[in-house]
């Protein structure tokens, strides 16, 4: 989604078959101005909240002794699917138990999200000139996500214990992001989940609203 | 599912049988059937070229379209077969009558870790103990699934053992025996188990008199001392426990009871039962008296017991059982008094006594007679209500054959047993003929034709019990009838001279039956079987929770998980937490000493579907089967010094053969 290309198409005076009066082009560039940033940051803060209930990422396996395959699924405080399962086959290949990757982040998320979501509605009320720094942690929940999680995924699949019983015959390894791998006699499938579409989401609104503010600010200086 | 499918296969089984016959190839087309089915001509010129290579009839095709059922599919129906002299119950799939499981009841069992040191499995089998002696066998012969409003419910199955008068309880969330009672008056039983409509009562008949309560009496007495005993086991959903409190039986004349059979709807609240020795034979032949066989032969009648068990429910609530050694008991002449206990004169040694699906009618098959014989239960009732009895030497009052008789069909030499289907049609087993007569009911099954046989299919051979789809319940499946052959004679390659039995599935949908199927059963004699719509079942996959005791289906106190593995030492008695999971136990090493008792749990904390785990101990006769989420517990006294090891006796893992632990005994 280009959400800058979004605020560039906003910027443009709209163009109908009829002549706008003046008046309802006031009105418009008065919405766009005031409550429009305003709900668009009240409904990012919604779905930040909301991601609380989503799992971010998955990760199906499949093998042939797994006809129904197995799942992980990271929520952004929990884990769940076959992990037991999972911790299981992995502790052959010395792999670290997954419950302690990440540990920290997930016991920190079940406060730090509703927070930024909570920042991100001040943000919505705030008319100070710093209002904006409100909504940058929310911004930044995407980055960071995928940044964690692939480190986190290099961690796990390079820090292999060698006393395991298979660890001479899997070399240290990445498991994707996203798309397709092989582990073992396992062909995995990794991809993105709602939560993490709604946090992505949230930052786009932000973007949005932070965008039509400034674009305001820059107008009521120059008008 | 399979037969969604039929007119497809029908026609399919059309074209092929044309293609076999007429010698046709490749180019046939014709059958079109919904999207899904293999265009006809591509499977009939590759099947037909099967089936001359292997010398198959169209029938034998046809046979083998209506059975086969391709690997990852499920069959339809569970079937429940008693496992006879190996104590057991057989579970198959049909319509492809494969042996899915032996469910281990009566008898030790090594794969299933059954009365092989596991505690549980222990205490389930001591509880069948005579007197103090353990019984370490049975001998199964009805299996009765639980019933709500007189349909199958899929939740219990119950199982007598002929043998020693017991009777099993079998949970179908897991498949396995979660009880044995031993009938605390009665040394036999055969005619069990037979379950009323809501599955409040297991009714429990003995077979052979002996006097009560197992005194002795010489056979001068018989008469006087000997008696037959009806049992009503009650069973305890809540608990899915039969309690032996609130069960109760009724004393009966030295008849020799066998098969019973619930009343339903109408008669609802009633039980009847067959026997076969009102003659009060005493055998002797060794005095050159009549043997049994033909001393119980000589009259010819016996008699069908009716009994009304509401009644008799009251009357023992209102304190009149005598208990006998724990288990109350309505004397005779109370039975008598009270119109609990009533006689049907029935031909001739009879087998089965069984209730029509509205409950109307009970049909007897002769045994010793041609005939079955179909009893009214309303002209039973009108008689009651008239007191229109003679009575035998024991006061009982006997109804007159003639106004209890609705009909008799004749339909050939030994007809033992007989089950119903959806179309009004009975099937009765014929022992003597080795055969299956359908015949047909009277109103208000069917408007035509009234009680009359109808078609005769030979079976081989020597035809006992046979089962229908739900055939014995308030709603019939009707599609399929097993015969339960006791003889294979020539039918499977030779295994010595101990013939495997032969299950044989026949086909009741067409205009003419058709044996579909024969399946060999070499590990006991089935006697009876119930085949179950498997959808009404819901088996788990592995355990609700780990740390589960499959006994009392419940939390297991000794449970233990991953990092709380410990050994405790009080005085002498060591005991152990053990934690199972691919490919390791923990602990692996176990240092005792010579005198100590050991009490030992393990846990498997898989949870994973089939990931089973066993465990031997050789050197202390310790075998167990562990099953994803369970714990189990076994406790022995340290007899022998040195140096055991104990191990992982189910293919778990690439490193199975590596689950393994060392247990030392200092001397």
């Amino acid at each position: 989604m280009n959400v800058i290309g979004n605020a560039s198409v906003l910027e443009r005076p709209v163009q109908c078959a009829e002549q706008p009066s003046v008046s309802r082009e006031a009105k418009v560039g008065k919405a766009l101005h005031g409550w429009v940033p305003q709900f668009l940051l009240i409904a990012a803060a919604a779905l930040i909240g909301a991601s609380l209930l989503f799992s971010f990422w998955g990760m199906n396996l499949r093998a042939p002794q797994y006809p129904g395959g197995l799942k992980a699924r990271i929520y952004i405080t929990h884990l769940a699917g076959d992990i037991q399962e999972l911790n299981g086959l992995n502790h052959y290949i010395g792999m670290m138990n997954l419950n302690q990757a990440a540990a920290l982040e997930r016991s920190l998320a079940v406060y730090l999200i509703p927070t930024f979501a909570l920042l991100t509605l001040a943000a919505a009320f705030v008319r100070l000139r710093w209002w904006w720094l409100l909504a940058i942690p929310a911004l930044g929940l995407p980055v960071v996500f995928i940044a964690d999680l692939g480190a986190w995924l290099y961690y796990a699949g390079h820090a292999l214990d060698p006393r395991a019983p298979l660890s001479s015959s899997i070399k240290p390894f990445t498991p994707p992001v996203l798309g397709e791998g092989k582990i073992g006699q396992f062909t995995v499938v990794a991809f993105f989940e709602t939560g993490f579409y709604l946090v992505l989401a949230a930052s786009s609104l932000i973007v949005a609203a932070i965008a039509l503010r400034w674009r305001a600010a820059a107008s009521r200086r120059a008008g | 599912m399979l037969w969604a499918k039929t007119k497809v296969v029908q026609g399919v089984v059309g074209v092929l049988a044309v293609a076999l016959l007429v010698g046709l190839s490749a180019c046939q087309t014709g059958a079109s059937g919904p999207s899904g089915a293999a265009p006809a001509a591509g499977l009939s010129a590759n099947a037909a070229d099967v089936a001359k290579a292997r010398s198959l009839t169209p029938d034998d095709v046809s046979a083998a379209l209506k059975t086969y059922v391709p690997g990852g599919k499920y069959d339809d129906y569970y079937m429940f077969a008693s496992g006879g002299q190996s104590g057991q119950v057989f579970v198959f799939g049909l319509p492809s009558m494969r042996l899915l499981k032996t469910i281990a009841v009566f008898t030790p069992e090594s794969w299933q870790g059954y009365g092989q040191g596991e505690e549980d499995t222990m205490k389930i089998l001591d509880e069948g103990k005579f007197k103090n002696n353990p019984i370490l066998w049975g001998d199964t012969h009805h299996p009765a699934l639980s019933e709500t409003n007189g349909q199958y419910d899929g939740q219990y199955l119950f199982i007598n053992d002929k043998a020693n008068g017991r009777i099993a309880v079998i949970d179908l969330r897991d498949f396995r025996t979660k009880q044995i009672v031993k009938n605390p008056v009665m040394i036999n039983n055969h005619g069990g188990a037979f379950v009323t409509p809501n599955t409040d009562y297991i009714i429990d008949p003995s077979q052979y008199a002996v006097p009560l309560d197992f005194q002795y009496a010489p056979i001068s007495e018989y008469k006087e001392k000997y008696r037959g005993l009806i049992t009503y086991w009650k069973f305890d959903r809540q608990k899915g426990r039969i309690d032996p409190a609130q069960s109760f039986a009724i004393e009966v004349p030295p008849y020799w009871q066998d098969l019973c059979d619930a009343g339903k709807l109408v008669s609802d609240g009633w039980a009847f039962c067959g026997s076969f020795n009102s003659e009060m034979a005493t055998g002797g032949i060794e005095e050159g008296k009549p043997p049994f066989e033909s001393g119980t032969a000589q009259r010819d009648m016996d008699y069908l017991h009716v009994m009304n068990w509401k009644k008799a429910e009251e009357v023992v609530k209102a304190g009149k059982a005598q208990t006998i050694n724990g288990m109350k008991v309505i004397r005779l002449p109370t039975a008598v008094s009270e119109g609990i206990l009533y006689l049907a004169p029935e031909p001739k040694s009879p087998h089965g006594s069984d209730v029509t699906p509205k409950g109307d009618y009970i049909v007897v098959g002769g045994k010793l007679d041609p005939h079955v014989t179909i009893f009214s239960f309303k002209k039973m009732q009108d008689a009651i209500a008239k007191q229109s009895f003679d009575r035998d030497s024991f006061g009982v009052p006997v109804f007159k054959f003639n106004e209890v008789m609705e009909a008799q069909v004749e339909l050939g030499l030994g007809p033992l047993h007989t089950v119903f289907d959806d179309q009004g049609y009975a099937y009765t087993s014929l022992f003597l003929d080795s055969g299956v007569v359908k015949w047909s009911l009277g109103a208000p099954y069917r408007t035509e034709g009234g009680w009359k046989r109808v078609e005769h299919i030979p079976t081989q051979y020597n035809l006992g019990h046979l089962t229908a789809v739900e055939g014995d319940t308030v709603s019939p499946g009707g599609k399929f009838v097993v015969a339960l052959n006791k003889w294979s004679v020539d039918r499977f390659l030779p295994v010595g001279p101990l013939h495997p039995q032969n299950l044989q599935l026949i086909d009741i949908t067409g205009s003419k039956m058709q044996v579909l199927y024969d399946a060999p059963v070499g590990v006991g004699e089935p006697h009876y079987a119930q085949i179950i719509k498997a959808e009404r079942l819901k088996p788990w996959k592995v355990y609700p929770e780990t740390g589960w005791n499959a006994r009392a289906q419940a939390k297991d106190p000794n449970a233990t998980t991953a990092g709380k593995e410990k050994i405790e030492r009080r005085g002498k008695t060591v005991e152990i937490w053990m934690r199972a999971m691919r490919s390791n136990f923990n602990p692996e090493r176990i240092t005792v000493k010579k005198g100590d008792h050991v009490i030992w749990h393990i846990t498997s904390i898989e949870r994973t579907e089939d990931a089973t785990h066993g465990f031997a101990l050789p050197g202390y006769n310790i075998n167990l089967s562990i099953d994803p989420g369970e714990t189990v517990t076994f406790e022995f006294d340290v007899t022998e010094s040195g140096v055991f090891t104990y191990y992982c006796t189910e293919f778990c893992s690439a490193l199975h053969l590596e689950m393994a632990g060392y247990f030392m005994v200092e001397p």
